[in-house]
């Protein structure tokens, strides 16, 4: 007698799929998560919209020098001659806006502010990116361990991450980079600062991928292929690196889209405030400071300023959109 | 209930030595790690020009040269009943809380930061007020009218709101409404409540509003999701099907239990912002501890910088604390646990 469940005897000579697949002329396969996801995505003009600006900024970055060799002067080259002696005002119609010159000039010193504008998505961009990179890496690593020992792992990593949350993190990170002198470790000028930057604004936000990735691995760890790993032998490092992380890619992704953005603002807070990347390498928030004193010429802010914004913005759609493709119920 | 506060207490109490250990090591040990002497961060009391003898006398009287936990301890003996210095000549006394001289003035850190503290809470209740009406408002119409032309406008705009830095946002409606329109006073104008409570909401009205619309945006977008995930649970339908009628669902149902994260974050958002709102207050140029963090850092001055994050830290704490008391309140789980 065969038991009911075995079925190896008696396997249909045809799958199922193939009596649909005469019918719709289209195979039916299985979709993981991130297909499912990407075909959302796609649907998402917003989001798409947010990824292409985002490329482009990206592009723009990289191409710095070309672009402004071609619609721009270099961005430290001073065209005093352009700027009245008395007032420091560019001369002409929206401080100095002409074919020549795309954004105007700066006041004073005349440099080309649209060149200064490309140069300065440099900074704000690479500084984003590799932060963003320390804060996943830390805040990914923390959140698993304490997600899937528990016990006084937990408890002491979560309360790390409760003190990190209650420190007021920009005068630290005002008060720390400002400490440093001109050359440590090894390095000097703008490559010292940035590292400075990367390693500071990375090491203050990892808390709040840790929780939520510590939130997500609490619950995986209770799911059966959780158990199914455990059962088979599989030692933790497995556990966590093969079963666990991959099905954390999601919101690991998702977050580290959306902690880009807040890692732009970080930044231009940091350059505002006079304690980021030195003059005279452009930054957003450096020219954001410079036009405080300039306020009665707005073009001298909005640029650096709206640059800021579409930067930011564009992450934040692409982000967005990210997470209603993966989860979509809170549309 | 009454083992759930005391526990929190502890928990609180606990983060204080923690923070306050941190802030110390900070200030007193990693200097010393990375190479300081006694006598060079003893010269920052005496100025350039000190000979290395009254370096030596000032890290002496100081207590530079105690090992480090003494020095911790009167650290924190300092705060607690506080501390008296013999200056050579006479004892100076530092009242409790002690938070250290001024390297530059040679003043006591804790009636400045008393004083600072006016502007910051001016600037952070009315703030705070202005953001939570606004955002959690805006986040349940959005939430309850899903897909309309107000849900997409609004979260339109709280994207927007998002993606500003706040000095940018800042420096625009100062341009705009006080230089060009004349509507509100310029930066730099503060009027004590004291003194006068109309000019004071008016010479704090811009900043209040740029530094609101922030948050408020940020909590828009959190209070929307929140309602959208409560709304969907079993329980609503439920009180739907009692026929409860649907005001007291949505309040009382769905948004009490939407609250729940947006209590823990505002916790933590007033707490950081009474230390400080660094940003906001450059902008505007008022005088709170922000701004006086950022003087004090400009000009090496580590004692204020101390005071403000340990004040700041103790905020955040206490800011914490009534949180998880009010948890109990909102959150019914919570009193059973």
């Amino acid at each position: 007698m065969t038991a009911p469940l075995d079925v190896s005897g008696s396997a249909p000579e045809t799958p199922p799929e193939s009596v649909l697949e005469g019918a719709g002329g289209k195979s039916i396969t299985g979709r993981s998560l991130g297909q499912i996801a990407w075909s959302r995505l796609k649907r998402d003009k917003v989001a798409m919209a947010g990824a292409g600006i985002v490329i482009l900024l990206i592009l723009m970055a990289i191409f710095a020098p070309a672009i402004v060799g071609l619609l721009g002067h270099p961005p430290q080259r001073f065209h005093e001659d352009l700027t009245d002696p008395n007032t420091g005002v560019p001369i002409g119609a929206f401080g100095g806006m002409s074919w020549d010159f795309l954004f105007g000039l700066e006041p004073r010193n005349g440099r080309d502010l649209f060149s200064r504008v490309v140069y300065g998505a440099r900074i704000s961009l690479l500084i984003a990116f590799l932060a963003t990179l320390v804060s996943v890496v830390i805040g990914t690593l923390m959140g698993v361990v304490a997600g899937y020992f528990g016990g006084w792992v937990d408890t002491l990593i979560g309360r790390t991450m409760d003190i990190f949350l209650a420190f007021p993190l920009l005068v630290f990170a005002i008060a720390l980079v400002g400490a440093i002198p001109d050359t440590a470790f090894g390095l000097t000028g703008d490559s010292l600062r940035i590292a400075l930057l990367v390693f500071i604004i990375g090491f203050f936000n990892w808390p709040y991928i840790g929780r939520i990735i510590r939130g997500q691995t609490l619950s995986l760890r209770e799911r059966e292929f959780v158990d199914a790993a455990r059962s088979l032998g599989a030692r933790w490092p497995h556990i966590i690196f093969r079963e666990l992380l991959p099905n954390l890619m999601a919101p690991i992704l998702i977050y580290a889209t959306l902690l880009i953005p807040s890692n732009i603002l970080f930044e231009s807070a940091l350059s505002f405030l006079g304690v980021g990347v030195r003059p005279p390498t452009p930054t957003w928030g450096g020219m954001l400071a410079d036009a405080v004193r300039f306020f009665t010429l707005p073009h001298f802010a909005i640029f650096p300023g709206m640059a800021i914004f579409i930067t930011v913005l564009s992450f934040n759609l692409f982000g967005d959109g990210l997470r209603d493709a993966f989860d979509p119920r809170t549309r | 209930m009454i083992t759930y506060i005391i526990r929190r207490l502890i928990g609180a109490v606990i983060m204080l030595v923690i923070v306050s250990i941190v802030t110390f090591a900070i200030f007193f040990l990693v200097p010393r790690l990375v190479g300081a002497t006694p006598e060079s961060m003893a010269s920052r009391y005496a100025g350039r020009t000190a000979t290395a003898e009254t370096q030596h006398l000032i890290a002496q009287r100081l207590g530079f040269y105690d090992p480090m936990p003494v020095q911790y301890g009167r650290f924190v003996k300092g705060l607690v009943v506080g501390a008296e210095y013999d200056t050579g000549t006479s004892v100076e006394k530092c009242p409790a809380p002690c938070f250290g001289y001024s390297y530059l003035t040679q003043q006591p850190v804790w009636p400045d930061l008393v004083d600072r503290s006016r502007v910051t809470f001016s600037l952070g209740v009315g703030a705070a007020v202005i953001w939570v009406i606004a955002g959690v408002a805006t986040g349940v119409i959005s939430a309850l009218r899903r897909r309309s032309f107000f849900d997409r406008a609004a979260m339109g705009i709280a994207l927007a709101g998002v993606s500003m830095p706040v000095f940018f946002t800042g420096m625009i409606s100062l341009v705009f409404f006080s230089y060009y329109l004349g509507w509100t006073v310029p930066g730099g104008t503060y009027v004590d409540f004291t003194v006068d409570p109309f000019q004071w909401a008016y010479s704090l009205i811009l900043p209040w509003v740029t530094l609101a619309f922030l948050f408020a945006a940020g909590y828009a977008r959190l209070t929307r999701a929140g309602m959208l995930e409560t709304m969907n649970e079993d329980y609503i339908r439920t009180a739907r099907a009692k026929g409860l009628p649907e005001r007291t669902v949505v309040v009382k149902h769905g948004l009490r239990a939407a609250l729940t994260p947006i209590v823990t974050i505002f916790g933590l958002d007033f707490g950081l912002l009474l230390g400080g709102a660094v940003l906001t207050e450059s902008t505007f140029s008022l005088n709170g501890l922000g701004k006086y963090a950022i003087e004090a850092i400009v000009s090496n001055d580590l004692p204020k910088v101390m005071g403000v994050t340990l004040l700041t830290a103790v905020f955040v704490v206490i800011a914490n604390l009534i949180v998880d008391l009010l948890y109990a309140v909102v959150d019914p789980r919570v009193r059973l646990a």
